[in-house]
């Protein structure tokens, strides 16, 4: 790798929270209509300079077509789209300032290895030799450079995803658009090549927008991710503020395992609010989120890990306390997760370490367990 | 009894090979047997390969005399050459008009593709013979064509289309482009769309992806049809009899004379034979193309 190439990051602080840094990439109010279906409704995203920046969703939720839109494929039906100060809807696709690497791959069959990763710099009219040393560096820093005679079909599912990585990143794009990269790897060299990838992008400093459906593999990869559904972003923010304070129920429930329960605000004041939850036989304290006011009714919702279980009652201190019987175990190993009935009929979801080394289970199916959860813990849920 | 299998097998793949004996092999050798004889005053009119005449020594007369006869002949030479050249700028121009039209079936929208393709194929359901018929009405000088451009003051005389290459490259071009279309088509269909988003990613504009992409995949299916225009139109006889002028020889024209006019069975059979020769290469390259198609997918 050259050294130019190795620069600073970007970008590993925070940009986002702060006011004096220009965003690289700038989406207003896009929105792609494919018929009568809206397909991406409306979205602003603002992204900045070396982020690691995942867009999750489901299939069918438009991340896909925000992603070809971003790269030239598709013409917004509204909207734009601006990166590093650039306009960029009226500019072809070829001549677009970013480059992509496909779900597919699409690696041209009929070139060798070296063939697919130069082709991008002789379109740009790069001399010869400079193509050469560039395809030499970018083959060793994918470690492909053994197989650089290779024919995309001679090649693993491994290989051929580092030389579709190589051939999007030797043209120095200002913005890498990846489409479900570890999509078509098996498990464990998914989680071998996340590391990898992250690691790609912190020395080259590109900015580099994910679409993935795997939110295993944007919690580890991103420093920022948008969550997708029909078309919109129910929330946008980092790992943990997805994961710690989701938004809404979709965010809640799309990411991660949480209980979540329906209810009515008894008392609500400036910091807490009261919430009385039939289903429960229980009211619930959580922090105001903002502007609940009694009567009316939100969404509750609790991570597993962050209940515990016990045989013993424990001491509560004013926190959430409920009873109820194991119905059914998990044993992960690292951990166990059990669904707890209340005696309203109710499933609680808790999940606990496995911390003391021993060879029967602590608690059994069909035991009478306490279980309790710090008010801090609750969610309120805006929609 | 239990059927062996194996016998099975057999049995079923001699049948092809039967069938291919009886009608390709067989005829053949008859051809070349004839190629080998003298033209006769009789029925047949060739002399026999094997003479029984004499009791006790049947002995064999063979001459290469037909063989000799086209090969030295400038006239059949230049036939030869004509048809060569015939059917390589007919074939070229079937690919030129054949292309476009295979490569806007494959990328229209996959409910009209089929529809598309019925177009194409609808012709076959009229008689060879009668659609070239129609173009000879449309190309007369009083045809159809001339009396719209004189009608319409584009010209004060009729053209002479009829009896010209004109013609006989419009007939050639019109009978045989579905041989050109479908199997272009049958490959460009298969083209994955992501490679031609790739290549526009990389920085080629649509011109460069069709030069870089899109045509060296498609090399299988232009080779396969260049071989499915070049083969038959080698060998027309139709079309330059009845649209060609008096300067478009072609060889299937001139083999036709020698066996019906001239009742020269044998140089007729000769003329076949080498055509038939000539016609292997191109053949044998369409075949190495084909196997190398089934090893790579």
């Amino acid at each position: 790798m050259s050294e130019e190439q190795v620069k600073a990051p970007v970008g590993h602080g925070r940009p986002w929270n702060d006011n004096s840094i220009k965003p690289f990439v700038r989406i207003e109010n896009l929105s792609k209509h494919f018929g009568e279906f809206a397909a991406v409704d409306q979205v602003s995203l603002d992204i900045y300079e070396g982020e690691l920046f995942s867009i999750l969703g489901g299939s069918g939720s438009g991340k896909t077509t925000l992603l070809r839109m971003l790269a030239g494929f598709e013409t917004p039906t509204a909207g734009s789209i601006v990166i590093d100060g650039m306009d960029m809807v009226n500019i072809p696709a070829h001549e677009r300032p970013v480059n992509m690497m496909f779900q597919s791959y699409a690696l041209f069959p009929h070139m060798t290895v070296a063939g697919n990763i130069a082709y991008g710099l002789k379109r740009d009219g790069m001399a010869k030799g400079e193509i050469e040393e560039r395809v030499a560096d970018i083959l060793k820093l994918v470690q492909m450079s053994e197989l650089a005679r290779r024919k995309p079909q001679q090649l693993s599912g491994g290989q051929r995803q580092r030389v579709a990585l190589a051939r999007a990143i030797v043209k120095r794009p200002k913005v890498l658009l990846l489409d479900e990269p570890m999509g078509a790897l098996d498990k464990k060299l998914r989680a071998e090549t996340q590391f990898e990838l992250a690691k790609i992008q912190y020395n080259t400093g590109i900015t580099f927008i994910v679409v993935t459906h795997d939110q295993e593999e944007a919690m580890t990869l991103s420093t920022r991710i948008a969550v997708m559904n029909q078309g919109k972003f129910p929330q946008i923010g980092s790992p943990t503020e997805i994961y710690e304070y989701p938004a809404t129920r979709f965010t809640a429930d799309f990411i991660g395992n949480i209980n979540i329960f329906e209810g009515e605000v008894s008392e609500a004041d400036a910091d807490e609010i009261n919430v009385k939850v039939p289903k429960l036989g229980a009211t619930l304290r959580a922090s105001q989120p903002g502007s609940v006011s009694k009567g009316s009714s939100v969404f509750l919702a609790v991570r597993p890990e962050k209940i515990w279980i016990s045989r013993e009652l424990p001491d509560a201190h004013g926190n959430t306390l409920l009873t109820g019987i194991v119905e059914d175990q998990g044993y992960f190993g690292n951990l166990s997760l059990y669904r707890v009935r209340l005696e309203s009929g109710e499933i609680i979801q808790v999940s606990a370490q496995n911390r003391e080394r021993k060879a029967e289970r602590s608690i059994d199916w069909d035991e009478a367990v306490h279980i309790y959860w710090e008010n801090t813990a609750t969610v309120v849920l805006s929609e | 009894m239990k059927v062996n299998s194996k016998t099975l097998e057999r049995t079923l793949i001699a049948l092809p090979y039967l069938w291919l004996t009886l009608f390709f092999l067989v005829p053949f050798l008859i051809v070349f047997k004839i190629s080998l004889a003298e033209p006769l005053l009789a029925m047949p009119p060739y002399t026999d390969l094997f003479d029984f005449s004499q009791d006790a020594v049947s002995w064999v007369r063979v001459t290469l005399n037909n063989f000799l006869f086209v090969l030295q002949d400038e006239l059949y030479l230049y036939t030869y050459w004509s048809s060569v050249k015939i059917a390589s700028i007919s074939t070229l121009l079937v690919l030129l008009v054949g292309y476009p039209m295979a490569y806007a079936i494959a990328r229209a929208p996959a409910n009209k593709r089929s529809f598309l393709l019925m177009l194409v194929i609808l012709p076959f359901w009229t008689s060879f013979l009668l659609r070239v018929y129609a173009w000879m009405g449309l190309l007369n000088t009083h045809g159809l064509i001339n009396k719209v451009l004189m009608g319409l003051g584009f010209i004060d005389a009729p053209l002479t289309m009829m009896y010209t290459n004109f013609a006989l490259y419009i007939g050639i071009i019109y009978s045989y482009l579905p041989f050109m279309i479908l199997p272009l088509y049958a490959n460009l269909e298969k083209l994955d769309g992501s490679l031609l988003d790739a290549a526009a990613d990389l920085g080629a504009n649509p011109l460069r992806t069709f030069i870089d992409v899109t045509l060296p995949l498609s090399l299988p299916g232009i080779i396969a049809g260049c071989m499915l225009v070049f083969i038959p139109a080698m060998g027309e006889f139709v079309i330059p009899s009845l649209l060609g002028g008096s300067d478009s020889l072609m060889i299937g024209r001139v083999l036709y004379d020698e066996f019906f006019f001239n009742n020269d069975w044998p140089l007729a059979s000769a003329i076949a034979l080498v055509l038939l020769t000539l016609l292997i290469v191109p053949i044998m390259i369409l075949r190495r193309y084909q196997d190398k198609e089934a090893a790579t997918s």
